[in-house]
């Protein structure tokens, strides 16, 4: 299930541009591993240059490779759709499809890919909703709204919605940001729970988050206004959060930042 | 610094009374009171210097009531309350000028349409009626507008809609500059113009008049794709950008993306904007007395033979010049505002209901 991301040489543009300066990282499989870092360092950017969303984006282009076990998703043949669909994302704010029920949310992405058997989409979207700690609270309104939901249901339906289609990694673009302290902690035992399964990398401003949930923490930080992130270190999050080895890692995470 | 300790005097003196939150306030229906009160005077002004125009009382009674309502709410609670109230009565004065020749169409049309409006009259053409006599009806208009408005809507709806989608979801650069642009243009394209444009290709490629509903639906068609662009554009603009990106990262390709999670969030209101289109359209006259000759005489087949339609018969009918033909026009005009108003709440009906749930 799980996938290696090896990333090699990567930098981002926005046009002419550059947010993101020769980043090369490994991420290890069935394992959470955090991006902390200021606000416009290129966190979410780098992020999603690994499932090939950065290039939705007008005028966005990427340089380097990044490497899925020994596949490289910017190679020449790789179609970006498939990429998409081996490295899910769940976004900053809850985004379920308005026009459709907490059912289609769920099956939206194995529908849009061609999934019709009715008896085989009822199981996965159990199993999916169940993946997210959602089941209990949704079994009886399956066929309602799913913006009728709060918040935080809201954000696990995305997660559900993201792990029904199986991806083989998880990116998580600060998931928790526009969500009050209950529904983060549902959130993150969820992403406990999912890293038996999944690669997942996420993003957060939260350093107590970083510290809780992952396994190994990126620092990402930049020079100045105008100029590109880049990554300062990446180790365990022990390490990190006790011993970071560079010096601006520790003045961040303890908050002597600038 | 002994500057700032005399200036601070004052304030610290008047602190106890800006404190105060309650002010002075005029009752609930002092607005009404000077509004009768500017009526009555009004009144009273246009009757004793004699003026003949009443639309001169109404106007001297609403100079009337903006100015007392400032003088005395200035007065009473204070300049900004004053000219609260002031652009208040303005925009209600607005409103009801705005209102008052709808109110005059609709009820005009109503009492003088009713008068034809029966069974026989939207069942009948005017096949062997001789205009001078009551009798004959709207029968073969209303085929020939529901036809050429829909073989209109059949053709431009597609083409707009999908033209909106190449804007937002695909356009970049000079292509989609240009295509704005022509769009823009064609919006200003009066719809005679419309007609002769479709009446010369007529001729340039067949070498024949047109006379068939078709014709005057193509014209139609180019009269309604640019409103069609329009609204769907500004719909699909609407549409959070979030929506895609979480679609397009579940790995759905982009046109499933715009066909399946797009365009449905925007439904209800590219169908409010399509049903404007063809209520727009639904009025026009020139085209058809261009290309489509106008008849008397029911045609169920609009790409052969004048046809008629609900506009072009009102003006016909009112070109007769003599009563019964008037009261057909005025039921004809009545046929097609009621036309254009279910139009109007389909429209609505069918935005409300494929409206995002909450």
């Amino acid at each position: 299930m799980a996938k290696r991301i090896d990333v090699s040489g990567l930098s981002a543009f926005y046009g002419t541009h550059r947010a993101i300066d020769d980043i090369s990282m490994t991420v290890e499989p069935r394992s959470v591993t955090a991006f902390i870092g200021p606000s416009g360092c290129g966190k979410s950017t780098f992020l999603r240059t690994l499932n090939r969303m950065h290039e939705v984006t007008p005028g966005g282009r990427v340089e380097g490779k990044v490497m899925l076990d020994d596949e490289n998703l910017y190679g020449s043949s790789v179609d970006p759709v498939t990429v998409r669909r081996t490295v899910g994302m769940v976004f900053q704010r809850p985004n379920p499809f308005p026009t459709m029920s907490i059912y289609d949310n769920v099956a939206a992405g194995l529908r849009l890919n061609g999934v019709r058997k009715k008896g085989e989409l009822d199981s996965i979207v159990e199993k999916s909703l169940k993946g997210a700690n959602l089941w209990n609270e949704v079994k009886d309104r399956l066929n309602k709204p799913g913006s009728g939901l709060s918040g935080g249901q809201q954000q696990r339906l995305c997660i559900a919605r993201a792990i029904a289609v199986e991806p083989q990694v998880l990116l998580m673009d600060e998931p928790c940001s526009a969500l009050d302290p209950i529904s983060t902690l549902a959130i993150e035992d969820l992403i406990g729970e999912l890293k038996t399964r999944f690669t997942i990398v996420i993003v957060t401003h939260n350093m107590q988050q970083a510290a809780r949930v992952s396994d190994r923490t990126a620092f990402f930080n930049l020079a100045g206004v105008g100029q590109p992130g880049k990554l300062i270190e990446i180790d365990d999050t022990e390490r990190i959060f006790s011993n970071p080895s560079v010096q601006a890692t520790e003045d961040y995470i303890s908050g002597r930042f600038g | 610094m002994s500057h700032s300790i005399s200036d601070a005097k004052p304030a610290a003196a008047g602190a106890p009374a800006a404190t105060r939150l309650a002010s002075r306030r005029l009752p609930r229906w002092s607005p009404l009171a000077i509004a009768v009160g500017a009526i009555v005077v009004g009144v009273a002004i246009g009757a004793g210097f004699g003026l003949k125009s009443h639309l001169q009382w109404g106007l001297i009674a609403l100079i009337l009531f903006v100015g007392g309502s400032y003088a005395i709410t200035a007065q009473v609670e204070g300049r900004r309350q004053a000219k609260d109230r002031v652009a208040t009565s303005l925009i209600w004065a607005s409103f009801i000028l705005a209102v008052i020749p709808l109110y005059s169409l609709v009820q005009t049309t109503i009492s003088k349409g009713v008068k034809v409006l029966d069974g026989t009259f939207l069942t009948h053409s005017m096949n062997n009626v001789l205009t001078i006599e009551p009798g004959g009806g709207v029968y073969h208009a209303i085929i020939g507008t529901l036809e050429q408005v829909a073989i209109a809507t059949v053709i431009a709806a597609p083409i707009g809609i999908l033209t909106a989608v190449y804007l937002v979801e695909y356009g970049r650069g000079t292509l989609a500059k240009w295509v704005t642009f022509f769009v823009d243009v064609m919006t200003g394209v009066p719809s005679i113009v419309a007609g002769l444009f479709i009446l010369s290709l007529w001729f340039v490629a067949l070498g024949k008049a047109p006379a068939s509903g078709f014709a005057g639906s193509l014209a139609l068609a180019i009269l309604m794709l640019p409103v069609v662009v329009r609204s769907t554009e500004e719909m699909l603009k609407l549409v959070p950008n979030e929506l895609r990106e979480a679609s397009l990262a579940l790995g759905v390709p982009k046109w499933r993306t715009i066909t399946k999670v797009v365009i449905p969030t925007a439904l209800g209101g590219i169908t409010t904007g399509v049903m404007l289109a063809i209520a727009r359209i639904a009025g026009e006259s020139a085209p058809i007395a261009l290309l489509v000759f106008g008849s008397n005489m029911i045609n169920t087949n609009p790409f052969s033979g004048p046809q008629s339609s609900l506009p072009y018969y009102i003006y016909q009918q009112y070109g007769n010049g003599n009563d019964p033909s008037y009261a057909r026009a005025w039921g004809a005009a009545l046929v097609l505002i009621a036309f254009v108003m279910i139009l109007n709440l389909v429209a609505r009906g069918i935005a409300r209901w494929k409206a995002p749930k909450r």
